[in-house]
């Protein structure tokens, strides 16, 4: 736009305003946690309370994060909220698997973490056991501020992430 | 009231007293205990009679009494959408080897409820057209919804 040359005191002012100077790592870990997208994915009463979580009143969106996606393919985190029976754990595993690289995993729920109530035949014990869990929401259910601050734990967990995991895999 | 009690006459006429081992009433709901031989003749009079017209299977359900004779019992909740009327059939059975015949034939909705029967209470249904498990996984070991099945 601007066709005149700059010089001098007002070309430094321009550079002042226009350029960032930042790392590639922090760069990256910035866009991806700017832009956590969930896999559309609940499996029992915590799925209410994340629902709640992605709508108006709590909206995720001020984390960039609203974006409940169809497909396993288009999201980077996998919230697992509910009871994972025996018979749903190889489901679950596949849509893990779905997802590309970068990923990530929030455990909601106590039911998700260990099992919760259901000591029992038809329950997995902890989705830990299938599935690499970055944060751990506890609750029965847990709260949507809750769960948005397990997200903000994430957030800061993806900030620090080594650059070596863009060559990842 | 009142279609009930032509139930169990039409069962006495139809297909003779010996297929009803028992009938309780508890208020107003009338309850036939059917030996399990005749269960599929008494579905089928219960079903097609157009005065009776028990058109609508509503549930199968399976019962553990562990330590009784006849250790396990099969409950068939029957209603008529035309007579607004309802009944309940059981099926009694021994703890060894408990079948009985598969009424999916009488009523296609008979097919799922009887496979949860059978997937939970390990009570199997002769004649069902695809007896599988249905909410355990299919290489699941055991009947959970049997007493003696360990809690943990």
């Amino acid at each position: 736009m601007q066709e005149r040359e700059l010089s001098g005191a007002a070309l430094e002012r321009f550079l002042e305003r226009s350029i960032l100077f930042t790392t590639l790592e922090k760069m990256v870990n910035w866009s991806r946690k700017s832009s956590l997208w969930p896999v559309s994915f609940g499996l029992a009463c915590c799925a209410i309370e994340m629902m709640a979580m992605g709508a108006s009143r709590f909206d995720i969106a001020r984390f960039g994060a609203e974006l409940f996606r169809a497909s396993p393919r288009q999201a980077d985190l996998m919230i697992v909220a509910g009871t994972v029976t025996q018979k749903m754990a190889p489901v679950v595993k596949r849509i893990y698997e779905q997802m590309p690289e970068p990923k990530w995993v929030i455990a909601m729920g106590a039911c998700t973490i260990s099992g919760g109530i259901f000591n029992n035949y038809s329950v997995v014990q902890g989705i830990d056991k299938m599935l690499p869990v970055d944060v751990y929401v506890p609750g029965c259910p847990p709260t949507p501020e809750g769960l948005i601050f397990g997200l903000m734990k994430l957030q800061q967990k993806i900030e620090k992430e080594p650059l070596r995991r863009l060559w990842e895999r | 009231m009142g279609n009930e009690r032509l139930a169990i006459e039409k069962i006495k006429e139809r297909i003779g007293e010996g297929a009803i081992a028992e009938i309780k009433q508890f208020r107003n709901e009338v309850t036939i205990v059917v030996h399990k031989e005749a269960i599929l003749e008494v579905a089928k009079l219960l079903r097609e009679d157009p005065v009776l017209d028990y058109d609508f299977l509503s549930d199968v359900c399976g019962v553990d009494w562990l330590g009784k004779t006849y250790r396990f019992e099969v409950v068939y909740h029957l209603y008529s959408l035309q007579h607004n009327s309802r009944l309940r059939l059981k099926v009694r059975l021994e703890e060894k080897e408990p079948s009985l015949p598969s009424v999916v034939e009488v009523w296609p909705t008979a097919n799922w409820h009887e496979r949860e029967v059978f997937d939970m209470f390990g009570i199997v249904f002769t004649g069902h057209p695809d007896l599988r498990r249905i909410l355990n996984p299919d290489d699941f070991d055991g009947f959970p919804y049997r007493k003696d099945f360990p809690i943990r």
